[in-house]
């Protein structure tokens, strides 16, 4: 079997990640709840955790990061902290359904930034949208379906010039790209551990800049003010309702420590070859269309297709069944992703990488490709 | 019954403030150790950071990132 789904989550994960987890089920206490050894044990780790996440998230504080079940989680606690009924908020057609959907709940005004038929959108309609009443922009720091990236400093610009909050979407990133959250201007960065960052699922995260009032999206055991009625405001324990998973979270950490190990830059390097000779070897076979700005320079790994006369589920299901090749078909849960891209009624396949995936891999998912296309 | 002693509480605003003290404690090797907040003391992390009035007397200028500081008998 050949896995080329990472975007959707990373099935291999480093040895040190496995190890860490199986030997947390043993070890492990309810975290900032007791001051016995294995509760200390578990606070130690996950505080460890919010340090190592500040240093590749350029976070200087880690206790403004609380940990979240994914990263829609993480979206849904970010359009209840930053938007209010009647207000107006600008997003973009590039954006996941955990963006959209909690959005449209909202009861916020919404203007949706148009993509063009690659996938990029125009940054000067963010600032011609602006209205009186704009809260903020939701934007995603790159596209589950195209792999491309947003520039989120020119994004920033804007924001700061207008006092908008800006709050990205990191789910196709962290781990993928270095991220300088507070350099960059980011009020709310929300981003999930299992995709890039090859952690076990269920683990997450946000990111909320100091100032920002907290509406908790759940109240309950904080650990500490245990006799006011109310909730603490105060992060991370006000996005942090009940006992954390710090099984997961100590896999987490072990990932954290593999990418500040392996190097960031280097594991992005790789995924970018990887992908980079994917699109070179299937360009030019017969009837094949790839979506996205395939020729920007930083791009995250994720390519994907389709080929004529087959419908995107068709093709997923043969390079499964006849090739072994795992990918993913559908609408990517990015439905105006797929209507900008003309995509909507077919869907497409996506190729997603990780840096554990080989070359000779990358060159059985092009003959496969090749393969069909000619049949 | 444990003998009595006077002791230097030093507690916090949340549990990430304990657990960044710990690790500079344990960078700067400041004695003491986390306990659970006595109940006497109100705060808003639910521990607390226990040493000696003497070891407050030598370290007392490396302390910071707290709420509050209690003497306690304990």
């Amino acid at each position: 079997m050949i896995y080329f789904d990472n975007a959707a989550t990373t099935l291999r994960k480093p040895q040190c990640v496995k190890k860490a987890v199986y030997e947390a089920l043993d070890t492990m206490g309810n975290p900032s709840r007791g001051a016995h050894k294995p509760s200390l044990d578990a606070s130690r780790l996950v505080y460890d955790t919010r340090v190592r996440l500040g240093e590749l998230l350029g976070i200087s504080d880690p206790s403004e990061i609380a940990f979240t079940l994914n990263a829609t989680d993480a979206l849904n606690m970010a359009v209840n902290i930053a938007v209010n009924k009647g207000e107006h908020v600008i997003t973009t057609e590039c954006e996941h359904n955990s963006v959209l959907r909690p959005l449209y709940a909202s009861g916020a005004e919404l203007t949706v930034i148009k993509a063009d038929d690659i996938g990029n959108i125009n940054y000067d309609d963010i600032e011609k949208s602006i209205r009186e009443n704009t809260k903020a922009v939701f934007i995603n720091h790159a596209s589950n379906v195209t792999g491309n990236v947003t520039d989120i400093e020119r994004i920033s610009e804007i924001t700061r010039k207008y006092n908008l909050l800006l709050v990205v979407d990191a789910a196709q990133t962290a781990g993928h790209i270095p991220i300088s959250a507070e350099a960059l201007g980011v009020d709310i960065l929300c981003f999930t551990g299992h995709k890039a960052l090859m952690a076990p699922q269920g683990t997450g995260g946000i990111y909320v800049r100091k100032g920002i009032d907290i509406r908790p999206m759940r109240t309950g055991g904080s650990g500490i003010h245990s006799f006011d009625k109310k909730h603490p405001s105060a992060m991370p324990e006000a996005l942090e309702a009940g006992t954390l998973n710090c099984h997961g979270i100590t896999g987490l950490n072990a990932a954290l420590q593999y990418i500040e190990k392996t190097g960031i830059e280097n594991i992005y390097e790789r995924e970018k070859a990887l992908s980079r000779r994917f699109i070179d070897g299937i360009a030019n076979i017969k009837g094949i269309k790839i979506y996205g700005d395939i020729n920007a320079q930083t791009r995250v790994p994720v390519v994907t297709v389709n080929i004529d006369g087959m419908t995107s589920d068709e093709l997923c299901d043969r390079l499964y069944t006849e090739y072994g090749i795992c990918t993913r078909a559908g609408a990517h849960c990015a439905p105006l992703m797929h209507k900008a891209l003309g995509t909507d009624k077919i869907g497409a396949v996506r190729f997603s990488f990780s840096h554990f995936n080989s070359e000779n891999e990358t060159d059985e998912g092009i003959r496969a490709l090749r393969g069909l296309a000619e049949i | 019954m444990r003998e009595k002693k006077l002791y230097r509480i030093i507690t916090f605003a949340k549990t990430t403030d304990a657990f960044a003290f710990e690790k500079k404690s344990m960078a700067e090797k400041l004695p003491g150790r986390i306990i659970p907040l006595p109940v006497k003391i109100s705060a808003g992390c639910g521990l607390a950071w226990r040493m000696t009035e003497e070891e407050y007397k030598n370290y007392r200028n490396q302390i910071t990132g707290y709420e509050g500081i209690y003497t306690l008998e304990m």
